[in-house]
């Protein structure tokens, strides 16, 4: 029994992805004919050629229909499937192993999200019927409470705290303000960051990700063929889940400072690309920036920091564009946006894009191995995957 | 012979002063947005439940019943973890009614049996009307059984029936409406004071023996001439609280009887009258195991913990009487009838699990142990009495509320478990991490036409 992964045996040759954003005048089937034609251009491949399909939404449809309707796909094998905010990450995983296992030779993970036809702020679960005993909790009321908890654990002070978070907002918005794909393409001062109407706890709205409408794609085959289609493939190293059992609201242990799932996660990951030193060896990473503290503990559950001090690495810049280890180059879920299903693979689209040096005015200096991390759930209850890729075999 | 075995009070936590209505001294009691009838009464039922014998009847009686039409009742009898054999009475429509129900509760005790009676109520009134400004909401609850057991047994009674147009309310009416006020006392003055004389009578007790006299009346000044008329000193006339709770209803004369019975001694009697479309009378006799009975707090208890910062508007936007912008987020959803019925025990019990074999605490109950993994060794347990305390919690903004910001906290209770849940009757600039709560059956919202009724912690009262 292990979790051997597949490192170097899959690649990624071709990826679309959509601007993110509010698309009062396209759907989701829209939305999915511009990421899938990018994708497919990108590869330079036939839609014929393609053999499966791997689709997340999280609730923007249901059943594979929602793409081979949309792309008069004859007849191909199209999964849907979600893992809630991980949803995105979740289609790359099961195309990879497919393509991993043999069964097929060229696949397309896809995803996307509408979220911005339901009229409603923030974002909206639908779930099972239930005995309206469950928390009414909203999004960012669960992520919240990782604020206070850091501060009491670590001895910070709450406002000590807020400049942590409101940097992190900051640097995610410098990033986005350079991505012409980004849902919030402005930079904007600490200040107003620091100032804008708190939604809970210690969130205001700029430590909230957008809510937003877009897609995303990726084409993958055996990585012994990806020069087939492109001169500069990227290649998987390693893909980890991890889904919790809800021990963060039944143990009295937990204490709301980290993810479980995502240390379980990214230490398996790193085992299986064979990392030892994560903030040394991990050039790059995309992380699930879904408010300022997500990011901040995630620093910590990564291992890019130690514990405890995440916060003085943000402080001193290491994340920043410019910084030692950037996290979120392309904005992140802060100014990228946040359409749930498209998520994973528009993490994944600017590791495509940094390897392959085509990331523009925020291009990172010869990036060699980038990370992305997506998480579902809230704080102490939540499934978490971690992708490592590479621009070089071995 | 019977009477009262024991008896719990409920008075909600928020007060509307009268100066905040527009005028007038004191204040009212007014249930939170996450209250009714029902959720009153199991408060008062669970200060009643701690020191008393087990239960085979519930009787309610309410004029703010939350369904027109399911048995009430039945919340109350799962909330308070009363066994499903009990026999179930609903009483409405009169504010007598609460009355009626003690009286049959001792009635019953006559022949045997033991019931918890619960009355409590929600009074609204017309905005700018007296009826607004003079009512209060509150609960009461007492345990009547066979005389040997009793706190205060039953000497005497009498009742009368009167026929008569003074308070009414439609069925589709959300305020009663009032004849003339002399019209009533003329008719139901005479009838009050000989309703008391002949329960005085019944129960071969002179007026000058009783050490509190109740008058409690849908107008006050039905059952203003009876002391002068009965030549009682104004010492033995109760305090009718009209300045700190209002006129609770069904609920008020047992109200007062209850903080009666907080300060009274053996061998006291008491007399219990209550006037609407007639009236009732009962004479009760104080017995030497009158501590035995008394809730952990009493209803003086209940008045000091309160909070009188409530805006009108704000009272207003709770009772549904004045519309308003209602946050981007949707309505919330219905319970579903049969999940309700699978997990009965949880929702209305609050019966969560510890694991038989590693002692971890688990809310909701599960089948899988979190922390050893044994699967169905489960024991259940119910953690409505247990306290708790603050481990984390955050104020949302954004969630749908009628008292934004939802306080939502996690909590850990002092006997091994943990929660995410909703915090209420608290001001949210006074919440800290550790501070101590205990829990409280509450209506949550309605909605498609459902009502949605689960437990939320509170600060300790």
């Amino acid at each position: 029994m292990a979790s051997n992964g597949i490192k170097d045996q899959v690649a990624i040759v071709g990826m679309g992805c959509t601007p993110f954003g509010e698309h009062w005048g396209r759907d989701a089937a829209d939305m999915l004919i511009d990421a899938a034609s990018d994708a497919y251009q990108s590869a330079g491949v036939d839609p014929a050629d393609v053999d499966a399909y791997w689709l997340g939404t999280f609730a923007s449809g249901i059943s594979g229909m929602v793409f081979s309707e949309a792309l008069k796909t004859p007849y191909k094998p199209v999964t849907r499937l979600e893992n809630m905010c991980a949803t995105g990450s979740e289609a790359i995983r099961n195309a990879a192993y497919a393509v991993a296992s043999g069964a097929y030779d060229l696949v397309m993970a896809v995803g996307v999200e509408k979220l911005k036809d339901g009229g409603y702020s923030g974002l909206v679960v639908p779930g099972p019927d239930g005995d309206g005993t469950e928390s009414s909790m909203t999004a960012p009321a669960m992520f919240s409470l990782l604020a206070p908890a850091y501060c009491e654990k670590y001895g910070v002070g709450e406002g000590e705290l807020k400049d942590v978070l409101s940097h992190i907002a900051w640097k995610n918005h410098v990033a986005g303000a350079k991505n012409p794909k980004a849902q919030f393409r402005k930079e904007v001062s600490l200040e107003k960051i620091c100032n804008s109407p708190r939604i809970a706890g210690m969130f205001g709205v700029f430590d909230c990700s957008g809510v937003s409408d877009g897609s995303a794609a990726a084409i993958l085959c055996r990585a012994e063929d990806a020069y087939k289609y492109t001169d500069k493939p990227i290649f998987l190293k390693a893909l980890s889940v991890a889904a919790g059992p809800n021990e963060g609201f039944i143990s009295e242990e937990y204490d709301f400072t980290t993810f479980q799932e995502v240390v379980v996660s990214a230490q398996d990951a790193y085992k299986q690309a064979g990392i030892t030193n994560p903030r040394e060896e991990i050039s790059m990473a995309e992380v699930h920036d879904c408010f300022t503290a997500t990011e901040l503990v995630l620093m910590e559950d990564m291992g890019f920091s130690e514990r405890g001090e995440g916060w003085k690495d943000v402080m001193e810049g290491r994340f920043d564009g410019d910084g030692a280890q950037p996290i979120n180059p392309d904005g992140g879920l802060k100014s990228f946006g946040h359409p749930i299903g498209a998520s994973g693979l528009r993490m994944m689209y600017e590791m495509w894009l940094q390897l392959r040096g085509e990331a523009g005015e925020r291009q990172i200096k010869d990036p060699k191995l980038g990370l992305t991390h997506n998480l579902g759930g809230q704080p102490g209850r939540c499934v978490s995957f971690v992708s490592i890729v590479g621009r070089e075999l071995g | 012979m019977s009477g009262i075995i024991s008896y719990g009070a409920y008075v909600p936590y928020y007060r509307l002063t009268r100066k905040a209505i527009g005028g007038g001294k004191g204040e009212r009691a007014i249930a939170s947005h996450d209250e009714d009838s029902v959720s009153m009464s199991v408060e008062a039922g669970r200060g009643a439940l701690a020191a008393s014998p087990a239960i085979d009847t519930l009787v309610f009686a309410t004029n703010s019943a939350p369904y027109a039409e399911k048995l009430n009742a039945a919340a109350i009898c799962s909330a308070l973890d009363l066994p499903a054999q009990v026999n179930t009475i609903e009483l409405a429509n009169n504010t007598r009614m609460g009355l009626a129900a003690l009286l049959l509760g001792t009635d019953l005790g006559k022949a045997g049996r033991t019931s918890l009676v619960c009355a409590g109520d929600i009074v609204m009134g017309a905005p700018g009307g007296a009826r607004e400004r003079d009512s209060g909401d509150a609960a009461v609850a007492f345990v009547t059984g066979p005389e040997e057991d009793a706190i205060a047994r039953v000497l005497g009674r009498a009742s009368t029936t009167s026929e008569i147009l003074d308070v009414w309310r439609l069925p589709t009416d959300r305020f009663a409406r009032q004849w003339e006020e002399r019209f009533g006392i003329e008719v139901l003055g005479p009838i009050s004071l000989d309703t008391a004389q002949r329960a005085l009578a019944d129960a071969d007790v002179a007026p000058d023996a009783l050490a509190a006299v109740i008058l409690d009346a849908t107008n006050s000044r039905d059952v203003v001439g009876i002391p002068r008329a009965l030549g009682l000193k104004p010492e033995q006339v109760a305090d009718m609280l009209a300045g700190s709770v209002g006129r609770s209803g069904v609920a008020h004369a047992g109200l007062v009887l209850a903080r009666t019975l907080d300060q009274a001694q053996p061998g006291d009697k008491i007399l219990v009258l209550s006037t609407a479309d007639g009236c009732d009378a009962v004479v009760l006799e104080v017995s030497d195991k009158i501590a035995e009975g008394r809730p952990a707090r009493s209803v003086d208890h209940w008045l000091a913990s309160s909070n009188n910062e409530i805006a009108y508007n704000t009272y207003l936007k709770w009772r549904e009487i004045l519309p308003f912008e209602a946050p981007r987020r949707p309505d919330p959803d219905r319970p579903a009838a049969p999940i309700m019925k699978r997990n009965e025990r949880w929702k209305y019990a609050f019966c969560g699990s510890r694991c038989g074999k590693c002692g971890q605490g688990h809310l909701p109950p599960q089948r899988v142990c979190m922390k050893c993994r044994s699967i169905d060794e489960m024991v259940e347990e119910r953690f409505a009495d247990a306290d708790c305390k603050i481990t984390t919690y955050t104020l949302d903004h954004l969630a749908y509320s009628l008292q934004p910001p939802v306080v939502s906290t996690v909590v850990d209770f002092d006997c091994g478990g943990r929660l995410a849940c909703e915090l209420t009757d608290v001001d949210p600039a006074d919440v800290a991490i550790g501070d101590k709560l205990e829990m409280t059956f509450r209506r949550f919202y309605t909605g498609q036409g459902v009502h949605n009724y689960f437990w939320k912690a509170r600060p300790q009262r």
